[in-house]
């Protein structure tokens, strides 16, 4: 067990202590490896982690002394250090709620920095793995010599490889438990392969190895002499990052910010996603596709000459571009593109489902836009790699579907490049982080279709009718009278000589809507649907009285984006629950309260009263004629 | 031809807190850089320096101060301020100052006063949403899984079982009314890294992290620096002249020292890598309320 203690691979104690400007030279020049373990804890990940820490000497005497009491008290593992304790200490805390979680660990040798990204294996942490996975270099997928390659190892993969992380080690633990038998390790590495080729791996490197004993992990194990291979770390310390083929590819940055100290200068800053960038070379700046040539390249160190692929740097042009956070500085020759339609693989990350047609925060380099997701064209069942046809995607699914944003997005696919084609969306409500995403390509639509102009215009139309148009959006539970007083307003309107329109719920479900049901997505689409029937009807210059429950804020806000300003208006129609179950003009609520009906607002189903209404009617305050007098009171002064 | 080049590890680390500065500078109303004068701000100072240059950092420097500092370390702060062209706003909590809340007759009280609380009334006081902090993972267990974009609670709380996750570089700042944010662009540093950094950029830290002969007294098996005369000696107690440094720096009378000869940054750093007990071990403040003692901290609003 001592035998890696003195191993001069990690820390070479007697340079340390007899010329440290020497050692500290050649620890300038280290570079940094980012990697994650995957594996369950029964494949060895925490005893590799503890080793490699343990090896590396980033365990203190503080902390091994917990560490050896430890082992005698608890471990599994004799009188000898379960390095396992080390980790799953941490994993004790887990239990009570924090560890479910991405724990982030360092150690280094010579050559190379590392950061490992300790995630949890099982299915129902897939997001965290994700997580860790989307920031690693490589990732060490762990298999148990006694046990083959099983599920989890087919999902880890297949994930690792779903993030595009190129450089995978398949290390094949416990040897000392098969007694070092190569045609045990053979037929793993055979199981292994073909799986790999069928999820499109083309490319690993195995190693046999015990974490526990050490074989195989600092240096060439005795035990394992029909292996010719490199051991873990030699392997960790020289595999080649994906820094230098980033390099490689047409220079992009993303601009985060715009440096402007004085009016003498103007510099965009950000960290170079690909290529290289030299002060002369002519850059475009996306969307707009104006272009100029580089003209400095300014860090508080002084200028360079050139900057390369990772590095975080301000650039000067040299004329005056139009340039702001949100914008892509790239190649003059070779830009990426721009569109608002795409397909794209989505990892839902939230409790809550997903809602096809709910419009998300999407935030991709620095461009943040709304986007909305269509049902899904498939769900990945991560254990077999089926497609599994889905309504919706949930916690830690996998799926494959088509979004669109409100905006024009500069992107390239994410198998090219990770900043601009990996995004999260955010939930407008709430801000949570609800998915990660890679965009594959653009749609042909997005390109294809474009906006008729047409001569008549919208105001024109208004004119005829001398009138403004708007939206009067009655939002409030069943039985508040939501019908009734809309259909009051619209008697009082017509009396006015203006021209309405009434949208109301039932009516809607029985033509336009009738193939929507009452689940929350249903909900969406239906709030959707009505929201652009209401939009073409306002360009027609008629004032839109719509009378739907319309639950969920999301949706409200949605509709509201749609219209011009001040267009929208949002009426409240305020019952308390139970006035309006006391009425139940319909039955429904007898229905659901029975569980007859399912999914019904404000029984199993929530209501998300409007925070800031235009117009908030109190039922319990006025009759259904005050209120719609004081409705059209508002709008028609 | 295309010269490719291999970031060193220092290289790619200093790219990614600078683009986390950016990130938060663009999305934030209104940032604070929460400097408490150590290494690890030092080093979170120039890297926002570095982000921004030609432009001074666009948010002031926030010193929660407790008033039981070094000496040394008011004097480099005030020079950091004016060097760096920003503001230096320092709190003190008027209640913690007007019962003379101190390290020697009230225990914990102290860092609860004066930090934990003090660092709430300052934000709310000014207002500021998103505040910078130089923790680093490798420091703590409750650190190691802490968020780089790390979101409190209207009453400064930390969910740890609630937390967003984080992809790429990809940040969500976007928050709730009355949530902040506290962001940790060195996260991923350790504190050899740190050290090597200052080395290599010759960034400003306070002498103390030097070994010197300076007056101390041993306590509890912590060696405790004389500072200055606020010091209350036991009877018989004779302050003894010895060569010491800091390998953390706090209040001095809860910051124990080690005896050491390192006079230069290398000497430091050699010393660093061939000790054998972590770097917190210094503070008191950890080994309150057994291992979990920062976690608890950090939920109740503790930086």
């Amino acid at each position: 067990m001592t035998d890696t203690l003195d191993d001069p691979i990690y820390k070479t104690d007697a340079l340390i202590a007899e010329d440290i400007d020497q050692y500290l030279e050649v620890h300038q020049h280290k570079t940094m490896l980012r990697f994650i373990t995957c594996g369950s804890v029964d494949d060895g990940k925490s005893t590799l982690i503890g080793r490699l820490l343990y090896d590396s000497k980033m365990i203190f005497e503080d902390q091994l002394e917990a560490l050896q009491s430890d082992s005698k008290r608890v471990g599994t593992q004799g009188q000898e250090i379960d390095f396992a304790l080390l980790v799953d200490g941490l994993a004790a805390e887990r239990e009570q709620g924090i560890t479910i979680d991405v724990a982030y660990r360092f150690f280094a040798t010579e050559k190379r920095k590392f950061i490992v990204a300790d995630t949890p294996g099982h299915e129902q942490y897939t997001r965290n793995m994700v997580t860790g996975a989307s920031t690693a270099d490589l990732a060490v997928i762990l298999i148990d010599a006694r046990k083959g390659v099983l599920v989890q190892t087919r999902r880890h993969s297949y994930l690792a490889h779903l993030i595009g992380i190129k450089n995978i080690v398949l290390a094949v633990n416990k040897m000392d438990l098969v007694d070092y038998d190569p045609a045990v390790y053979d037929a793993i590495l055979k199981d292994y392969t073909e799986f790999a080729r069928s999820i499109g791996i083309t490319a690993f490197t195995p190693i046999p190895i015990s974490g526990f004993k050490g074989d195989n992990i600092t240096g060439p194990s005795a035990n394992t002499p029909w292996y010719t291979g490199p051991a873990l770390i030699e392997h960790l310390e020289t595999v080649e990052v994906d820094q230098v083929s980033d390099q490689e590819k047409p220079f992009r940055m993303a601009v985060q910010w715009v440096n402007r100290p004085n009016l003498d200068f103007r510099g965009f800053s950000g960290q170079i996603a690909t290529g290289t960038v030299k002060v002369g070379d002519a850059i475009r700046v996306l969307p707009s596709g104006k272009t100029s040539t580089v003209s400095r390249i300014v860090t508080l160190g002084g200028d360079l000459d050139t900057a390369v692929a990772g590095q975080s740097v301000t650039l000067c042009f040299a004329d005056e571009v139009d340039c702001s956070r949100g914008d892509v500085i790239a190649a003059s020759d070779n830009p990426p593109q721009a569109a608002d339609q795409f397909e794209a693989t989505i990892v839902w990350m939230a409790d809550e489902e997903m809602l096809p047609g709910r419009p998300y925060w999407l935030k991709i380099g620095t461009q943040t836009v709304t986007a909305t997701i269509q049902q899904p064209k498939y769900q990945v069942n991560v254990n077999t790699m089926e497609h599994l046809a889905a309504k919706t995607l949930e916690l830690n699914a996998i799926g494959v579907a088509n979004l669109s944003t409100d905006k024009q997005v500069v992107f390239e696919p994410y198998e090219a490049n990770r900043t601009l084609g990996g995004f999260i969306l955010i939930d407008k409500i709430t801000n949570a982080t609800v998915a990660a995403g890679m965009l594959h390509f653009s749609l042909r639509r997005a390109q294809n279709v474009h906006w008729q102009a047409t001569d008549v215009s919208r105001d024109f139309h208004a004119g005829l009718k001398n009138q403004k148009p708007a939206v009067l959006w009655f939002t409030g539970l069943s039985g508040a009278g939501k019908s009734t007083i809309a259909n009051l307003v619209e008697k009082k309107l017509a009396r006015m000589n203006r021209h309405t329109f009434l949208l109301d719920g039932d009516n809607v479900r029985h033509g336009l809507n009738k193939d929507l049901g009452f689940t929350d997505a249903d909900r969406v689409e239906n709030i959707r649907r009505v929201g652009e029937v209401a939009k073409l009807m306002t360009d027609a210059g008629l004032i839109v009285i719509t009378a739907f429950i319309s639950p969920f804020r999301a949706e409200r806000e949605m509709v509201r984006q749609m219209m011009q300003p001040g267009e929208f208006i949002e009426v409240h129609i305020d019952t308390p629950l139970a006035d309006a179950e006391a009425r139940d003009v319909k039955g429904l609520y007898k229905k659901a309260r029975s569980g007859e009906l399912k999914n019904f607002t404000g029984i199993d189903s929530p209501y998300e009263a409007p925070e800031d209404p235009e117009i908030r009617i109190d039922t319990t305050a006025m009759t259904a004629e005050q209120a719609a007098e004081a409705i059209v009171a508002r709008i028609i002064p | 031809m295309i010269d490719s080049k291999r970031l060193t590890h220092l290289e790619r680390l200093e790219a990614e807190s600078i683009h986390i500065l950016r990130e938060v500078v663009a999305e934030a109303e209104k940032p604070v850089m929460l400097y408490s004068v150590g290494k690890d701000s030092a080093v979170m100072l120039h890297l926002a320096r570095k982000a921004f240059y030609p432009s001074p950092p666009p948010f002031p420097l926030l010193h929660v101060d407790t008033t039981w500092k070094f000496k040394a370390m008011y004097d480099l702060r005030d020079r950091m301020a004016r060097e760096s062209g920003m503001e230096l706003l320092v709190y003190h909590n008027p209640e913690a100052q007007e019962r003379g809340i101190n390290p020697f007759d009230h225990g914990p009280l102290h860092t609860d006063m004066w930090k934990t609380e003090g660092l709430k009334q300052a934000l709310n006081l000014y207002g500021f949403d998103a505040a910078f902090g130089g923790a680093r993972r490798d420091e703590e267990k409750s650190r190691a899984k802490e968020r780089i974009f790390s979101f409190r609670t209207a009453s400064h709380g930390w969910d740890p079982k609630n937390q967003r996750p984080e992809l790429w570089n990809l940040y969500n700042a976007r928050k709730n009314k009355g949530e902040s944010i506290r962001i940790f662009p060195i996260s991923n540093w350790t504190e050899l890294d740190i050290w090597q950094y200052i080395h290599l950029n010759d960034v400003p830290i306070v002498p103390l992290y030097f070994a010197e002969e300076r007056p101390t007294v041993e306590r509890d098996g912590m060696l405790l620096m004389v500072d200055d005369e606020r010091f209350p000696l036991k009877p018989g107690e004779e302050p003894l002249m010895r060569s010491i440094r800091f390998r953390t720096l706090g209040c001095y009378p809860l910051t124990g020292a080690v005896e050491s000869t390192a006079k230069t940054l290398p000497e430091v750093i050699q010393e660093t890598l061939l000790t054998t007990t972590s770097e917190r071990q210094g503070r008191a403040i950890d080994k309150d309320a057994g291992g979990a003692g920062m976690e608890k901290k950090k939920q109740e609003g503790y930086f």
